[in-house]
């Protein structure tokens, strides 16, 4: 699966244009909460939050975020994208909840990342 | 490790060292030798545009000296969740890492106001956060958990109005 899978599949918007969409994804997680991100991901991974502030974008100095889904509408200011864009990290925003988007993704045959 | 139980300032001390490494974090404390690279970074209170910023810049500087990138990240996320706390439970301080041929020795000293009960503060998902740091997504409990998950040794000293010391060793082969 791919991140072009995935902003089809959760009918979902590109945040700024010139990302590479085209990467595989091998594995997911979601979490609104940081640490539990910082924990739980040891692998290149494609992270689902509600979470838009920078320090989202901070973590994918630490950890290999293939790219960021932001769940429920939210989207991050300008200053949060233009931090992804310096990282080359995907930002992909969609409106549904972060239970729904992990749901169609799983079913869809993405796995959970491994913890 | 009763050696380094710093008895004498009264305060609180919690030590961690991974099975079969303590003679290992023994003989380098005890040797006390020049680092080869020192990163010194201060860290703001309750600044979170700035936080993690060090933790990066470290990250950088031991990726360009080759450390493999297992190793980097376990030493990333330690080195980030002490920035961060110190960041959103401290009135600041800052981080000085000691980077050796063979390992890295992270120190987070902040001014206070100091850790009332550490063993309570190790507890996965106990946490004192407030509202602002919870709205960054901090404050799930589990800072000083994880840190202890990705160090080789970690060793916390303080007391309630006192300042706070993280130390974290992290060796570069196992």
């Amino acid at each position: 699966m791919t991140l072009y899978d995935i902003v089809e599949l959760l009918d979902a918007e590109v945040l700024y244009e010139g990302a590479d969409l085209n990467k595989v994804v091998p594995c997911a997680f979601a979490s609104d909460l940081i640490s539990d991100i910082l924990m739980c991901t040891k692998e290149p991974t494609l992270l689902l939050t509600g979470l838009t502030n920078n320090q989202v974008i901070r973590l994918a100095d630490m950890i290999d975020l293939i790219g960021i889904v932001f769940v429920r509408g939210k989207k991050p200011m300008q200053d949060v994208i233009d931090m992804a864009k310096e990282r080359g990290l995907p930002l992909i925003a969609t409106k549904m909840t972060l239970y729904r988007s992990s749901g169609i993704l799983y079913n869809a045959g993405l796995r959970s990342c491994k913890i | 490790m009763q050696d380094f139980v710093a008895a004498k300032f009264e305060m609180a001390e919690y030590w961690h060292i991974n099975s079969g490494l303590e003679e290992r974090v023994k003989e380098f404390l005890a040797k006390k030798i020049e680092p080869d690279v020192v990163l010194q970074i201060d860290i703001p209170e309750k600044d979170f545009n700035i936080a993690g910023r060090g933790s990066s810049e470290l990250k950088n500087l031991l990726k360009r000296l080759g450390v493999d990138s297992d190793i980097l990240r376990r030493i990333a996320v330690a080195s980030y969740e002490a920035e961060i706390n110190v960041a959103a439970h401290s009135i600041g301080g800052k981080m000085i890492s000691n980077v050796y041929d063979d390992l890295i020795y992270m120190q987070f000293i902040d001014n206070g106001p100091g850790i009332s009960d550490i063993e309570q503060a190790m507890i996965p998902g106990y946490s004192t956060a407030d509202d602002l740091v919870r709205e960054f997504g901090f404050g799930a409990g589990l800072g000083l958990p994880n840190i202890k998950k990705n160090s080789d040794a970690l060793h916390i000293e303080s007391a309630l109005g006192s300042p706070t010391l993280v130390e974290i060793i992290i060796f570069f082969l196992k």
